[in-house]
């Protein structure tokens, strides 16, 4: 990102030179962990042709020479390159106020269902960041819920998870 | 000619009016599921088929390729106004229709994607009216090296077309196929690479990963950059479209490559995908002002949309009259003759004359009736998206969770879109590209099959990829694609020598 080479290095909370080393290592692991996996398969010609492993091993093997070229090109070739940040303090505060509460969010879905971890993401997302006033915030949450209830369980018969902890709205009927 | 009067037969039986109003709803439940991250072609059809039962299957099958080519034209609008690829076909399309709404020209990108969408389409289905018979002969013929070949075209050739780094693009596409593997093998019945996690027995579907790549990668993005989420104007004024139909002629050319490109793609199971991918490289490569691609140039909105709209009509020609399916939305579609009790296939044509050229005229129609609706309605679609982002990001995150969820009614697979969610951010921000790597992760079952079934007919000899001609010749422009950020180095250092 242009705009963030701009600003001065003590803000940058990773360089993107670090960054690529570490995707790249991340990468060689996979490929190593395929690699296994496909050899305990059997990665070899069997009596009836190729084995199930076959295929994924030569898959993991490219993956381990295009990372390898990728760590030696980031971290040997372009050592005295000057790198940009990756990114900024500003910025990464904000992906991770969307991020931390994404997870959250995520685990209420899967321990008390979708509807009330719903309402209280998208208002208190509203309300935290948008400076919604909270009657605004909870009409459109409620809304939002109701219609994702209408459209997927009423109208089109979908599922959706109702809380394998505890079933909040069991209540009101949904089961 | 015979077709003709079959085809008048079947535009009687698709022109009655609860047909058309059919058609009608079709594309506007279409778009809206192509507008929507998240809701795709393929689960927007799957979700909505039980719906149909009680209809007539002629009327059943119009409405739902209705919503098929709705979605098709759907995926445009948001690709050009918010960057956000609505379906993995129209992830090309925003390379340069993003570029051109923030210079302030949607209108004229709009139009122009609309309008290539048709011809694309519309030139598929002259094909499919009149060719059918003949193609089907023809990819009769291919066998698994054949399958693989044109497998491994469409792969290398994003290796060629890409711009960044070609080992970071093998990287990210190889990804996707490591994870295509994970989950029963198709051969020999074994489970590979779950390392005895039972949640990785279904394997990793490519819905979740692009909900997850393209949907919450991209709010994490947008959140990066700032809170504006950043939503060019979306109006279209009749001068603005009567203008751009003036531009259109003038990419003939273009048009016709991609149209020829996507006819061939959506045939052969490559899908709309690759062939948007492998037209808008095509285009790039050719075009004197193929070094603009990118900043915001119209042909390179043309050239993808028309190949993803002639592929996507395309994929349904070898449903139709093979029984294969071309793209996973026919497999839906299939699916869906099959519960009315329908055989696809060649005898289909003999037996319900009726409902194939009901089908085919419908195309037409439905087509027609896709182009002005998205032309007339764009304001109204573009206003779903046109709400505060600190509304939208939590909303699309639900969404999100939601259409993960019911893919497999799973709750790991929203913990897997989650992610594939960072993993978007960091390759977006590291330049890996995701396209390949989705592509691959679609394709991978199928082209390992192909592979192995090549490698069982030679004993484990690839030469059987130059056997004849026609295997021949593809492999050899793939390797040639493949190579082709080498050959261009070389060329370029000769160059600056001489």
């Amino acid at each position: 990102m242009s705009e963030h080479s701009n600003n001065s290095n003590q803000d940058s909370v990773i360089s993107v030179r670090a960054m690529d080393i570490i995707t790249a290592i991340l990468f060689l692991i996979f490929s190593l962990v395929v690699m296994i996996g496909s050899i305990k398969l059997g990665a070899s010609w069997g009596s009836d042709g190729p084995e199930a492993g076959y295929f994924p091993f030569y898959i993991s093997l490219i993956i381990l020479l295009s990372s390898s070229v990728t760590l030696y090109q980031v971290a040997i070739v372009n050592k005295h390159k000057k790198t940009e940040s990756f990114v900024d303090k500003e910025p990464f505060k904000q992906v991770m106020a969307v991020l931390f509460p994404a997870i959250v969010f995520v685990l209420g879905v899967q321990l008390i269902g979708i509807y009330v971890s719903s309402v209280l993401y998208i208002a208190i997302f509203m309300v935290w960041l948008g400076k919604y006033r909270i009657w605004k915030a909870v009409a459109v949450s409620i809304g939002v819920s109701v219609a994702l209830y209408l459209m997927f369980e009423f109208w089109f018969q979908v599922p959706l998870p109702h809380g394998s902890w505890i079933n909040p709205l069991e209540f009101i009927g949904v089961q | 000619m015979e077709e003709i009067n079959a085809l008048f037969g079947g535009f009687a039986v698709a022109m009655t009016p609860f047909n058309l109003l059919l058609m009608i709803v079709g594309v506007t439940l279409g778009v809206i599921i192509g507008v929507l991250p998240g809701l795709g072609g393929a689960n927007g059809i799957a979700i909505l088929l039980p719906l149909t039962f009680t209809m007539p299957p002629t009327s059943a099958i119009i409405m739902l390729s209705c919503i098929y080519w709705g979605a098709l034209f759907g995926g445009a609008i948001t690709s050009i106004l918010f960057n956000i690829p609505g379906e993995p076909w129209s992830v090309a399309t925003t390379f340069d229709g993003y570029p051109m709404a923030r210079n302030g020209k949607a209108g004229e990108a709009l139009t122009a994607a609309f309008t290539s969408s048709f011809v694309g389409a519309f030139f598929a289905i002259v094909m499919i009216t009149f060719l059918a018979p003949l193609v089907a002969k023809f990819a009769l013929q291919f066998g698994p090296p054949e399958f693989f070949s044109v497998y491994l075209l469409t792969f290398c050739s994003f290796v060629g077309m890409n711009k960044g780094s070609p080992f970071k693009t093998i990287s990210a596409m190889m990804l996707g196929f490591a994870l295509a593997t994970v989950g029963m093998d198709t051969v020999t019945g074994q489970l590979r690479l779950t390392f005895g996690n039972p949640e990785l027995m279904r394997g990793f579907d490519f819905l979740i990963a692009v909900i997850g790549l393209f949907g919450i990668g991209e709010i994490l993005l947008s959140m990066e950059e700032g809170l504006a989420f950043k939503g060019a104007a979306a109006k279209i004024r009749a001068k603005v479209v009567w203008e751009t139909w003036k531009m259109l002629p003038k990419y003939w050319a273009t048009s016709l490559r991609s149209c020829l490109i996507g006819c061939w793609m959506g045939i052969t199971p490559g899908g709309a995908t690759p062939a948007s991918f492998m037209a808008y490289g095509v285009a790039k490569r050719v075009s004197k002002d193929g070094d603009n691609f990118g900043t915001g140039k119209m042909e390179g909105i043309v050239a993808p949309e028309t190949a993803a709209h002639a592929a996507g009509t395309a994929a349904l020609l070898p449903m139709l009259s093979l029984g294969i399916p071309g793209s996973p939305t026919a497999a839906v579609l299939l699916g869906g003759l099959l519960i009315w009790g329908l055989q696809p296939g060649p005898l289909l044509f003999v037996e319900k004359p009726d409902f194939v050229w009901g089908l085919i005229a419908s195309m037409y129609l439905g087509n027609l009736a896709g182009l002005f609706v998205v032309l007339t309605c764009v304001p109204l679609f573009a206003s779903i998206l046109r709400i505060p982002f600190s509304i939208i990001a939590p909303v699309i995150i639900v969404i999100c969770a939601v259409g993960a969820y019911t893919v497999h009614n799973a709750m790991f697979d929203v913990w897997l879109m989650m992610g594939f969610g960072v993993l978007g951010y960091l390759f977006k921000k590291l330049d890996y590209p995701m396209a390949p790597m989705v592509l691959a992760l679609v394709l991978g079952d199928r082209a390992e099959d192909s592979f192995r079934q090549s490698m069982l007919f030679s004993q484990g000899s690839l030469e059987i990829f130059f056997s004849n001609y026609l295997v021949g010749s593809i492999t050899s422009l793939a390797l040639l694609l493949l190579f082709w950020p080498l050959i261009s180095k070389v060329i370029s250092k000769k160059k600056i020598a001489a």
